[in-house]
């Protein structure tokens, strides 16, 4: 019996609760890339970077708060200074709209325009992400580790196995568990929120019934600013900050969105939990957990990996590819908000 | 291309650019940036056969440069017969069982339907994955812990580097095919996102899987193309001690260059084909229906295309062609480094040079490759020497003044998003217009 709750609390505490970490870091990227879809139609390329253009703004807001001997306890500072990357990654979102896409809305240009004009986007935020700080990892993890630490659980509950509980993995939970429940407020009890819906279900319609397309779009860009610097800040603390890995997460986030069905909120998330179990799930190596399992003569001598972490791309796209296959409108039905 | 004054002029500034460069600085850098501008303009070509001809967007650029690169490092260099006798059977082995796998799922494919189908389907999947990973673990040991410091690896062929040139295209247009069965005929988005993502595979295969190319250790020395001098060569020959000494110049410079002029013939020559054939594709008949497609699927549709299928057809070409470049590109750097590969270099660099040149026409791409590929490499001592001026006031020891100095080489990933954000604003044709 104990070596089964050890194989749980094993599995527990490399697999699942990472995995959940991860996949609300995936799920509050993947919403905003389906809410861009949804308004503006195309896959923007730029999120990946918008993300981090908000997370570096938090960096600094934070090195501000630090320097000033502002800090929030047990608490990551990050948590405070996170107004303040929201609202640069707003200026900067909603002046790329006026600067580049507007442009384009104008003259009801292809949707493949667009998505050339945010790879232009993407190049130049990343020069600029690069420019202000620089292409080096950044760790601006502060106040306390972990909610429980491995000894402590192992203390309460006499296993061999701990299980840490780290402070970020907590942060991220339970601000994904705030977002996605005032988003979800906001898009069906809100006035606004009901005409983005009615916009992104049929645009024609939404205009001929009097709702202002360009207040939709305002608001759009503003939820997935606020969405991507939350979604990057908490990337950033739970793993580090470099400039170069959000653009290498924007594969599992499109992959996310597409699973889920692009454009749809709900599918979004349940994407971004999928590819983010799926992936930690192969890459992880079960032989500890198999050696609890089973009786001891039958331990495995190896380690019980799928996959090595290195392919754990390999994995988001695999699933892309299997649901483009078998079901190209992803799992929930797309195209709608 | 009607040889009209705009043109000629745009391709003779571009000269007289590589030959201010060789005067002001140096011949050898000048030759250095034509090489690189030669294969920039092969990839853009690529690119455009995809963008320009018929609206695909490849996003993984990067993933096709690098299986030349693969290709060419793989037929060049010599075999490791103790690593081939050590685990070269399992490696074909594990081949013939992946090879009988894919059959049995298309067999599976063919025959079942509903939901048995995808049972079965899944069922053979997970069961071969075991069953080959069961024989490939093993010699994939053997052969990594050969002689893991000198080579680690299988090897390759020993031929001449550029029948890699060759199979780089192929396997470039094998990963295409691939890509373009799975996402083809879906909304236009999911092509660029699935090739984003074999791009990002791609890279994690050839850092990882150190039996094939020896992973992140790389692999140097690769031999030259036959045409190609070696500098002790030259430097040892009378002939060209006599012709260095006549025209006052260093030997060491001197056979720098001639190396960089072989290299630069033999690109212009892949160069020049390619255009050529791109050109007599463009005219025919078949270049006009993948206009027609690219500019209305839906009457193309009508009137009997496969638009599919010439989708495929031409997505394959394009990487083909991109393929070869990537090939020709670790021919010139001699080295195959797979972390070399960063997609803001090798994918959306390129997509600047399309864009810039003016997408739909050859000689578009071709004057794009051209004069963003000078530009990115000009771009840091401009970069540079901007900086020095704006920092020029400031005091010496300022932090400003190290920070901007220390990030001027950023300025340049900011200035191609700025070049193709204005360019396809405001001459969306770009420098030479599709007629």
């Amino acid at each position: 019996m104990t070596d089964f709750l050890n194989a749980i609390v094993l599995l527990l505490n490399f697999l699942v609760i990472p995995g959940i970490a991860y996949g609300c870091q995936l799920a509050l990227g993947a919403l905003g890339v389906t809410l861009i879809y949804g308004i503006l139609r195309f896959s923007n390329f730029a999120h990946g970077e918008t993300m981090a253009f908000g997370t570096m703004f938090t960096i600094l807001a934070t090195w501000f708060l630090q320097s000033n001997g502002i800090s929030l306890g047990p608490i990551p500072t990050a948590l405070l200074a996170m107004p303040i990357g929201i609202l640069a990654a707003i200026l900067l979102v909603l002046g790329t709209d006026k600067l580049v896409y507007k442009f384009y809305r104008k003259q009801k240009s292809k949707p493949v325009i667009y998505l050339i004009a945010s790879l232009g986007v993407m190049f130049f935020y990343n020069g600029l992400i690069r420019f202000i700080i620089g292409p080096d990892d950044r760790i601006f993890t502060d106040g306390s580790r972990f909610i429980i630490t491995a000894r402590e659980f192992k203390e309460m509950t006499g296993l061999d196995q701990g299980m840490a509980f780290k402070m970020t993995q907590g942060i991220t939970i339970v601000v994904t568990i705030i977002c996605v429940a005032a988003l979800f407020w906001f898009l069906n009890r809100t006035r606004t929120g009901k005409s983005m819906r009615a916009y992104s279900d049929n645009e024609d319609l939404a205009l001929l019934s009097g709702i202002n397309p360009d207040r939709v779009v305002m608001i759009a860009w503003v939820l997935t600013a606020v969405l991507a610097t939350v979604a990057g800040t908490l990337y950033g603390l739970d793993k580090s900050f470099k400039p170069f890995t959000y653009l290498q997460i924007l594969l599992p986030i499109f992959a996310a969105a597409i699973v889920g069905g692009i454009g749809n909120p709900v599918g979004a998330i349940l994407g971004g939990f999928f590819i983010a179990l799926s992936e930690v799930a192969v890459t992880f190596a079960y032989k500890q957990v198999i050696g609890y399992l089973v009786p001891e003569s039958w331990a495995p001598e190896g380690l019980v990996q799928l996959l090595s972490t290195d392919y754990k791309f390999a994995v988001s796209f695999t699933i892309l590819v299997i649901v483009l296959l078998v079901k190209p409108t992803g799992l929930m039905k797309g195209q709608s908000i | 291309m009607t040889f009209n004054l705009r043109n000629i002029s745009l391709f003779a500034i571009m000269g007289l650019l590589f030959i201010a460069v060789g005067i002001f600085n140096s011949w050898s850098t000048s030759l250095f940036i034509l090489n690189f501008c030669l294969i920039s303009a092969v990839m853009s070509l690529g690119v455009n056969i995809q963008w320009g001809y018929a609206g695909l967007l490849n996003v993984g650029i990067m993933g096709f440069v690098a299986l030349g690169g693969m290709a060419a490092t793989l037929v060049s260099i010599p075999p490791v017969y103790g690593a081939i006798d050590a685990g070269g059977s399992g490696i074909l082995f594990s081949a013939f069982l992946t090879a009988i796998a894919i059959a049995a799922i298309y067999y599976a494919y063919n025959k079942l339907k509903g939901g048995t189908r995808k049972l079965v389907i899944t069922a053979i999947s997970i069961l071969s994955f075991f069953v080959i990973r069961h024989y490939l673990d093993p010699a994939v040991d053997a052969i990594e812990s050969y002689d893991s410091a000198g080579t680690g690896n299988l090897g390759g062929l020993n031929m001449p580097i550029l029948f890699g040139w060759v199979l780089g295209g192929i396997l470039a247009a094998g990963a295409a095919w691939l890509v373009g069965k799975i996402s083809l005929g879906l909304r236009s988005d999911y092509l660029a996102i699935a090739t984003l993502g074999i791009s990002e595979i791609i890279i994690a295969v050839l850092k990882n899987e150190d039996w094939l190319t020896r992973g992140v250790k790389n692999v140097n020395g690769l031999p030259r193309p036959f045409s190609v001098p070696y500098e002790v060569n030259i430097q040892k020959s009378t002939y060209w001690m006599d012709l260095a000494n006549s025209w006052g110049m260093s030997i060491v410079d001197l056979s720098s260059i001639m190396v960089k002029l072989s290299y630069a013939a033999l690109f212009a020559i892949v160069l020049l084909i390619i255009l050529y054939l791109s050109e007599k594709a463009l005219a025919s008949p078949w270049g006009r229906m993948m206009r027609a497609i690219r500019d209305n699927e839906t009457a193309a549709e009508a009137m009997g295309k496969n638009v599919t299928g010439r989708h495929l057809q031409v997505f394959i070409l394009g990487s083909a062609v991109v393929g070869i470049a990537g090939a020709m590109l670790t021919t010139l750097d001699g080295l195959f480094t797979p972390t070399a590969y960063q997609p803001l270099r090798y994918t959306f660099l390129i997509w600047v040079m399309v864009i810039v040149g003016g997408s739909g026409n050859n000689w578009g791409a071709v004057l794009g490759g051209f004069v963003v590929g000078f530009f990115w490499i000009e771009a840091e001592p401009i970069g540079l020497w901007f900086m020095d001026v704006i920092t020029s006031g400031m005091a010496e020891d300022s932090d400003l003044r190290s920070h901007l100095l220390k990030s001027a080489a950023h300025m340049r990933l900011m200035m191609m998003g700025v070049i193709l954000l204005l360019v396809l604003r405001f001459t969306p044709k770009g420098l030479i217009p599709e007629k």
